[in-house]
């Protein structure tokens, strides 16, 4: 079992209350995922030369108290070029000026134990072990602006519960992917994946259908038939809810195993495992509620 | 006797279940009302008296499930497995219900005003849905004994392995599961249809729907087949 949240504001007012609309929704989702929590959300892009890497220290021995000032410093010093970062406790957002693979590469050089969490121009990515309550209260959840947003509350079941297999899982740029269900053949889209180059991080069968995913847009397909080849290539149960730079995208596999619960209004599209998610958000009771249908793809874009 | 009603973002789904399993039974309350439901699980389940419950909202999982004797109105939506292994009464759902409603009903009737998802009715054991909507697919799944009217459409597999369970549809069909077969309507049938459509308050022609029962084929087993049913 594991929690979905997904939502979407229509009017630039509340792009400011996003995350304060959501946090109930995640913590609604306790029950269906109490050992991690995670959430992406996409907001106004850095500049055209400039890219966002989220960043995590829990991993590393310093943890915390890691100096993430001296990290920007430092790696502006050696790469030349201008680096900011929005620090708070173990997790860091760093803009740079310069292309994100030169930057992931200093990193993994001189910060091995740095986990990145995700990278683009609008993704900024949090997750953590805890009780969605405790995640969203440790990183200020109620706080975040922006268009649109991917959360998730996991109850494991197909891999240890640690940081880094927490979901949202992200692949490329600006993508981010959660999941609610186990696919059964993760190891089979590996093999099919790694020999291409790509690179896994963890044991988790999220991960594969993430990458999967990513590399078919990184090909050049469109969302919709990146998810149509989904349908053909991943096997098992599923709810996924995936996060791009403009859109919401929500697919059921054909057994439908795997609840999810749409609320649409004139402002906001919100998604959740189950009603008692979107129970709070304003008029609700006017909102167009339905449940997604099993192989159906809805893209819903900012 | 009056209305009793149970605000659940003030009160646990417990306390009001308790209410219906160790008070109502005593006849305290004509009819019991349940407001902000939101979505909550288990509403209203195990009734054992012939009380009313209106939950004035979304229901979670599971809700009005192993009901005897009892009502229970949904003015919204239902979770997954909505009146699930009913013996008698009555559940009836205003709004769509999701996956498995009126999973292994015993008894009694399911009504579901809009579409209800995948395997509703699945493993009936004797009791009657009537879907205003469609149905998803595997529905009516090793159904035993029972009826459904689908008004709508049916998804994929429907009525795989049926035993006596009788299915009528209105609508397209996707696919019959295995051992389900088209049969012509009957009187009787019609005289069925009209019943249920009756007692769910629809209008709708019982002629107009299809007969969906078993081949029996199933029932015993045929080396000759060779696996193929």
């Amino acid at each position: 079992m594991c929690g979905i949240v997904g939502l979407l504001v229509k009017k630039p007012a509340l792009r400011e209350r996003l995350g304060e609309m959501m946090v109930p929704m995640l913590i609604g989702m306790t029950e269906r995922g109490p050992d991690s929590a995670g959430l992406a959300v996409f907001g106004a892009p850095v500049g055209e030369h400039e890219r966002k890497i989220s960043l995590y220290s829990g991993l590393m021995a310093d943890g915390a108290r890691f100096n993430w000032q001296d990290m920007a410093r430092e790696l502006g010093a050696r790469l030349g070029v201008a680096a900011r970062v929005a620090a708070s406790g173990n997790h860091a957002i760093l803009t740079t000026a310069i292309d994100a693979e030169t930057v992931k590469r200093w990193l993994a050089e001189q910060y091995p134990g740095l986990f990145i969490l995700s990278t683009g121009k609008s993704i900024d990515l949090y997750k953590d072990i805890g009780t969605p309550a405790e995640v969203a209260n440790r990183y200020g959840f109620d706080k975040l602006k922006g268009t649109h947003l991917v959360g998730h509350t996991r109850m494991a079941t197909e891999s240890a519960v640690t940081p880094d297999r927490a979901h949202p899982f992200t692949a490329g740029e600006d993508f981010c992917l959660v999941h609610n269900g186990s696919l059964s053949n993760p190891y089979g889209i590996r093999r099919k994946l790694e020999p291409r180059g790509i690179h896994f991080e963890t044991d988790n069968d999220t991960e594969a259908a993430c990458r999967f995913l990513e590399w078919r847009l990184r090909e050049g397909d469109t969302l919709e038939d990146a998810l149509k080849k989904g349908f053909e290539e991943l096997d098992g149960f599923y709810t996924f809810l995936m996060g791009t730079g403009d859109a919401l995208a929500l697919i059921r596999d054909p057994f439908a195993c795997k609840p999810a619960v749409v609320a649409e209004t004139d402002d906001y599209v919100a998604i959740a495992s189950e009603f008692r998610s979107l129970a709070h958000l304003p008029d609700i009771e006017n909102a167009h509620v339905f449940e997604p249908a099993p192989e159906e793809m809805y893209v819903w874009k900012i | 006797m009056e209305n009793l009603t149970f605000n659940l973002s003030e009160t646990p789904v417990s306390a009001l279940n308790r209410y219906l399993h160790h008070e109502a039974p005593k006849g305290a309350a004509r009819k019991i009302l349940v407001t902000h439901p939101d979505g909550a699980h288990n509403i209203a389940v195990g009734l054992d008296c012939p009380v009313e419950v209106e939950i004035q909202g979304h229901a979670g999982y599971y809700a009005g499930g192993m009901n005897k004797h009892g009502k229970v109105v949904i003015k919204g939506s239902a979770g997954t497995g909505v009146g699930e292994n009913m013996m008698s009464g009555v559940v009836h759902v205003r709004g769509f219900a999701s996956n498995g409603a009126g999973a292994s009903a015993h008894g009694g009737l399911l009504i579901i005003d809009g579409d209800a998802g995948l395997r509703c009715g699945i493993s009936l054991k004797g009791g009657d849905i009537v879907v205003g909507g469609s149905v998803g697919s595997f529905s009516a799944f090793m159904a035993q004994a029972g009826r459904m009217v689908i008004c709508g459409d049916a998804g994929d597999a429907l009525g795989d392995s049926l035993y006596e369970a009788v299915l009528y549809v209105k609508g397209n069909i996707k696919s019959l599961g295995a051992d389900a077969r088209i049969e012509p309507l009957t009187e009787a049938d019609i005289a069925a249809i009209a019943h249920l459509l009756q007692q769910a308050g629809l209008d709708h022609d019982p002629k107009d729907f299809k007969r969906v029962a078993s081949k029996r084929e199933l029932y015993h087993w045929n080396a000759d087949a060779n696996q193929e049913y």
